[in-house]
């Protein structure tokens, strides 16, 4: 019995990218494998955004190779490439006066013709993906009205009514409580489980390290690592990406190292 | 059906009201009987040549403002952005201002390809003025990334400003009797439109201009959840934005040149469709089309009625309306505009 072949979903290759005179991203290379949840990890300043603002076409240009199954970036149009790869932001800037539904709808733009009105199929693949991210109950509420949490699912929704197989997220957990952490993992396990290809860029670690089953760490502008969780979660390395010393303790159920915060060197209260 | 759907019903239906009905009231309120017994009278001739061109005049030039003000809005993503604050008036007024100063024959007439081509040559003016002062704002985002919508509009109230203050200079500089011409037609009026040449002339550059935009409606409503999602969700942003600015700058010429700058029904008409229909393209522009028609014919049947048998510039009264009831607005609406 052979192995089915492994289809390639995005190839980086010698890619550089820089704002003015600034260079941001230097001599990224690597691979995401069709159906990998990757995570991309790294001190503030990094790159992490700029490189994943690179891959949508959010930021064009730069010198090297990027390619989306096969075809470099640039041959892409741009609703062409938004049917295949669907981007989630983080959902904290200012938000539309839109309601859920319309805005999970707007996602069925790369669908959309000038002529034709919104078709039930758009309707359907919105609903769809509403009750995938668990936001239906929302569906005629106003963007603003809706807590960090609820905010973040329907962006997430709405990437889905993209219909990609692709999601790229940018700090789909940072800032929200312990309980919407939760159903955000959750979510995206289960669509990594159905098939989708996951890179999501994100300052905490230890969610990045159970979930994920690459990652890549950006320092500088360049990749000081990639490989699997158990590689990345050595002191040494943790070392080199962040330049500080990370106190690590085996996860409860599952023994994987995690990153634990540092106790203060004595205790102050006990000098009273 | 939605309350949106209901009120979008409602807007269109006073819009087709007042078009039918504004012509017949004025200094003399004209029968709709006078029109069949007697068919050639003077009163239906006024009606015909005079009251029935330039109420359709004022409601495509009210529509047209709307319209326009809805497209920068979303463009701009801020909610002061509208012909007259972003310097495309101006610069339409300037390129009419100059044509008038240059005192250029009011047409070009073209013997092409066999046909004789009558081309009214301050609408083209106004156009080249237009696209001067959008080109310009535009120009400033090209130049440097990174600047903020706020900056942006700065940047058209410094270029309104500067023409402004050109169209000023050419009315100065101008023999009195052209200057009093300038003058009068800044003010904003629809007095001049007898028979159908200036609708005619009018009638290219709205039409083009609002299918340009309606053809737009979603990449408008991505435009309004940012740039960066828009690129994500497929809009190719940049193309978008100059076939806009383009639209924008072809409705705000053919109205500058017909009838000058008016002012406020592109800030206020896109406002309360907002807050009647709602924020997606699809109704918003329609609406607009509507209330935008309907205030203009308004206030220009009112223009032409108050002062009887004076007539007032109906610029002065969209903004002396306009102004008051936009702060009311502002004051009890709990939803941001």
């Amino acid at each position: 019995m052979s192995c089915p072949p492994v289809e390639i979903a995005l190839e980086v290759a010698k890619f550089s990218f820089r704002f003015g005179q600034k260079v941001i991203l230097e001599d990224i290379s690597f691979q995401v494998r069709r159906g990998e949840y990757v995570s991309i990890i790294g001190p503030n300043g990094a790159g992490k955004t700029t490189l994943l603002k690179c891959l949508t076409g959010i930021y064009p240009g730069g010198q090297g190779v990027i390619r989306w199954f096969g075809r470099p970036l640039g041959e892409y149009k741009q609703k062409e490439l938004a049917r295949r790869i669907s981007y989630v932001p983080q959902a904290d800037g200012r938000l539309p006066p839109f309601t859920v539904e319309e805005f999970v709808l707007l996602g069925r733009y790369p669908y959309l013709s000038p002529f034709t009105t919104i078709q039930p199929e758009d309707l359907q693949a919105a609903r769809q993906a509403m009750e995938a991210a668990q936001v239906m109950q929302f569906a005629d509420r106003l963007l603003e009205t809706l807590s960090g949490g609820g905010r973040q699912k329907v962006f997430l929704a709405a990437a889905l009514a993209q219909g990609a197989d692709v999601l790229l997220l940018d700090e789909p957990t940072t800032f929200l409580d312990y309980r919407c952490q939760a159903e955000i993992r959750q979510l995206l396990r289960r669509l990594n489980g159905t098939g989708r290809t996951i890179l999501a860029v994100t300052h905490d670690v230890n969610p990045a390290v159970l979930d994920s089953r690459r990652l890549l760490a950006l320092r500088e502008g360049r990749i000081v690592f990639c490989g699997p969780p158990d590689e990345l979660m050595q002191p040494e390395v943790l070392r080199s990406i962040y330049n500080a010393e990370l106190v690590l303790t085996p996860h409860p159920s599952t023994g994987q190292p995690i990153i634990v915060p540092d106790a203060p060197a004595t205790s102050t209260f006990d000098s009273h | 059906m939605s309350k949106e759907r209901a009120f979008l019903y409602i807007l269109a239906g006073l819009a087709l009201v007042v078009l039918l009905t504004a012509p017949f009231v004025g200094m003399e309120t004209i029968w709709p009987q006078t029109l069949w017994n007697e068919p050639a009278s003077p009163l239906a001739a006024i009606f015909w040549k005079i009251r029935l061109p330039r109420v359709l005049a004022a409601f495509l030039a009210g529509a047209v403002l709307a319209v326009s003000g809805a497209a920068l809005q979303a463009v701009f993503r801020n909610p002061l952005a509208e012909p007259f604050t972003l310097g495309v008036s101006s610069g339409a007024a300037l390129g009419a201002a100059l044509a008038m100063y240059l005192a250029l024959p009011p047409a070009l007439i073209l013997h092409l390809m066999g046909t004789t081509w009558n081309i009214p040559t301050l609408p083209w003016c106004a156009l080249a003025g237009a696209l001067a002062a959008i080109g310009l704002v535009y120009g400033l985002t090209r130049l440097r990334s990174g600047f903020s919508s706020t900056t942006l509009l700065l940047a058209g109230v410094a270029v309104s400003f500067f023409f402004s203050s050109m169209v000023l200079f050419l009315q100065y500089v101008c023999d009195p009797t052209r200057t009093f011409h300038m003058i009068r037609w800044v003010m904003g009026g629809l007095d001049r439109i007898v028979g159908y040449d200036d609708l005619l002339a009018m009638a290219p550059f709205a039409l083009a201009g609002t299918l340009l935009i309606l053809f737009r409606r979603y990449e408008l409503d991505l435009l309004l959840t940012g740039e960066e999602l828009a690129i994500a969700r497929g809009v190719e942003v940049v193309q978008v934005k100059q076939l806009l600015f383009a639209a924008a700058s072809l409705l705000v010429a053919g109205v500058v040149a017909v009838c000058g700058p008016i002012g406020f029904v592109g800030l206020i008409a896109p406002h309360i469709c907002r807050l009647l229909v709602g924020p997606r393209h699809g109704r918003l522009l329609v609406a607009s089309i509507c209330f935008g028609g309907l205030f203009l014919v308004l206030a220009d049947t009112l223009a032409r009625t108050l002062l009887a048998p004076t007539e007032l510039p109906v610029g002065i009264l969209t903004a002396l309306s306009g102004g008051p009831f936009f702060l009311w607005l502002l004051l009890r609406s709990k939803q941001a505009l």
